[in-house]
């Protein structure tokens, strides 16, 4: 079946709040009702009509094109299907998303993949700050599901991620997997000071280490870990790098042990 | 029936529900992937008097184990799904858990599960590490050589059947094992059963009941040679030696497959080299849900 086709016209001249675009959402609807969905963040009324130009397909696959990074909340809350988006867009990409792909061509701004809870998304290009992380006031960041970043991400990738896995084939900045409560952060390239700053349980990998460790993890020795063995042949599906990555032996570090102290951080030997 | 010279029987063996469970037993080699799995099977021949039937189903190349190291997969059947959560637990425990350089997965998959990790984490005294991955739940327990690996729960049948079987005659007892090892190397193929005997073979066959009050089975009389002319036998003059192969598989199909199979290594021996009759045993037909007829499983 065609995909539904959302090409936007041009810059908007607002943020926009994409969440209602997700194929739960928009199945059964007409062409006259998407065109109606409203998507302004002011008090200036904007609607997928006035910005995008419609073409109609089976609502479980859409695809934006033209993207831009004005563009907010893509994927919020999806249930199944697929959004492929052609570009770059803003924040909270993938926000609460339970099932379904989001697959994004280009950079995605901060809190993507915030609160996800199944599914899996890619982003082709750097993800922002707090992937996968709370906004403020929420317990807990990401909750399951599986996110690849094939380039870069921004601080605090990770933030109080709970469950899931997130894949970073390039490198993260700093405090990657800070207050981690579980699930597990792979990291290809170098990550910048203090990666898994209080973090209570799960595991962090960072195949070529980090800028600065903080001192309250302690050594364990290099290991084989079956685990991460086991955990290569899953991430074999999306990183061929980074799975490789889990077969070698790894220096393990408990902590952090100025919390709790069961996660672990593993870096070369 | 006469084929090759094998007198077949025109009977059936009566074989039972049961609850059965899988698991993939991996080790840094075959060798002790399969130490493990042995030892966790030993004792473990019949429900009667073990608690459960287990054995290897089949050995597992690398890139058949979820770890890519080799393994072997093994098979556990009891009468009830307390029995059997029981019996997995203290057998892992024990003997997979200790065992160098062992992992633990789940070998049968559905809706139902058993626990696996869940039941042994505890071992880790607080630092054992849940992981989850893959849509599967991992315990890691750290142990004396590194880390013990169990995912978390296995798969629960309870479509499974026990008691399937066939009973070998020979002319001699080495022509009579020459014919069972055939048979249970034909088995060896089918997927999804076991022979829970050792080496697959039983030659202890046993009736119900006994002359001693607190004996639930006691020795098949009729098929004991040496008793031929004292008591009702069921052995023909030129038979002078029995072995039975008992046959647990997850499915009704399977256990047929496998006796269709072993029937026809069985014939294929011939007579000569091998077994005069073959016949199965039942109990009339009247406990036993699954009735696998020797005929139909005819090659």
């Amino acid at each position: 079946m065609r995909p539904l086709v959302l090409a936007l016209r041009g810059v908007p001249d607002q943020r926009l709040d994409l969440s209602g675009l997700v194929p739960q959402l928009i199945a059964g609807k007409t062409a006259a009702e998407i065109a109606r969905i409203e998507l302004q963040t002011t008090r200036v009324r904007a609607t997928v009509g006035d910005l995008f130009q419609l073409r109609m397909g089976g609502a479980e696959r859409i695809r934006i094109e033209n993207a831009c990074d004005r563009l907010d909340g893509i994927g919020h809350r999806m249930t199944g299907g697929e959004i492929v988006v052609e570009g770059s867009i803003g924040s909270q990409a993938g926000r609460l998303m339970a099932g379904g792909r989001l697959t994004i061509a280009g950079d995605v701004g901060p809190w993507a993949a915030s609160g996800m809870r199944g599914g899996t998304i890619e982003i082709a290009g750097r993800a922002g700050d707090r992937l996968g992380g709370p906004l403020p006031g929420e317990t807990a960041g990401m909750r399951g599901g599986v996110v690849i970043v094939r380039k870069d991400t921004g601080d605090r990738a990770g933030d109080r991620m709970r469950r899931g896995l997130i894949l970073i084939e390039g490198g993260a900045r700093r405090y990657a997997g800070c207050r981690m409560i579980a699930g597990t952060l792979v990291v290809r390239c170098a990550a910048g000071e203090l990666p898994g700053y209080l973090m209570r349980r799960g595991s962090i990998v960072l195949a070529d280490g980090a800028a600065e460790l903080s001192p309250t993890f302690v050594d364990c020795g290099v290991h084989e870990v079956l685990a991460l063995r086991v955990m290569a042949r899953c991430v074999s599906a999306y990183s061929a790098r980074l799975a490789s990555v889990l077969r070698r032996p790894l220096r393990r570090l408990a902590g952090d042990m100025g919390v709790l102290g069961k996660g672990e951080i593993f870096t070369p030997p | 029936m006469i084929a090759n010279g094998v007198r077949v029987d025109d009977t059936f063996a009566e074989a039972f529900p049961m609850r059965a469970t899988g698991l993939i037993v991996t080790a840094d080699s075959l060798a002790w992937a399969r130490q493990a799995a042995v030892t966790m099977t030993g004792f473990a021949t019949s429900v009667i008097g073990c608690g459960c039937e287990a054995g290897i189903e089949r050995e597992l190349t690398e890139a058949e184990t979820p770890d890519e190291r080799p393994g072997v997969r093994v098979l556990l059947f009891a009468v009830s799904t307390s029995e059997l959560q029981k019996q997995l637990q203290g057998r892992v425990g024990q003997c997979v858990l200790t065992s160098a350089g062992s992992a633990c997965y789940a070998g049968l998959h559905g809706a139902e599960k058993l626990k696996l990790g869940d039941a042994l984490r505890y071992f880790g005294d607080g630092w054992q590490i849940s992981k989850r991955f893959g849509g599967k739940h991992y315990w890691r327990i750290p142990v004396m050589d590194g880390e013990f690996l169990c995912e978390a729960t296995t798969g629960l049948t309870k479509e499974a059947v026990g008691g399937g079987n066939l009973l070998i005659m020979g002319a001699s007892r080495r022509a009579t094992l020459a014919a069972a090892e055939a048979a249970v190397k034909a088995i060896g193929r089918i997927a999804d059963v076991i022979m829970p005997f050792p080496g697959g073979i039983a030659r202890s066959g046993s009736k119900v009941g006994s002359k001693y009050k607190s004996v639930r089975a006691s020795t098949n009389d009729a098929y004991c040679p040496t008793l031929r002319g004292a008591v009702r036998t069921a052995l023909d003059p030129d038979v002078a030696s029995v072995l039975e192969i008992v046959i647990d598989g997850l499915t009704p199909d399977a256990v047929a497959a496998a006796m269709r199979a072993s029937l026809a290594a069985i014939v294929k021996l011939g007579a000569k080299r091998g077994a005069v009759r073959v016949s199965a045993g039942n109990y009339g037909g009247k406990l036993g849900p699954h009735h696998f007829h020797l005929r139909e499983l005819l090659p």
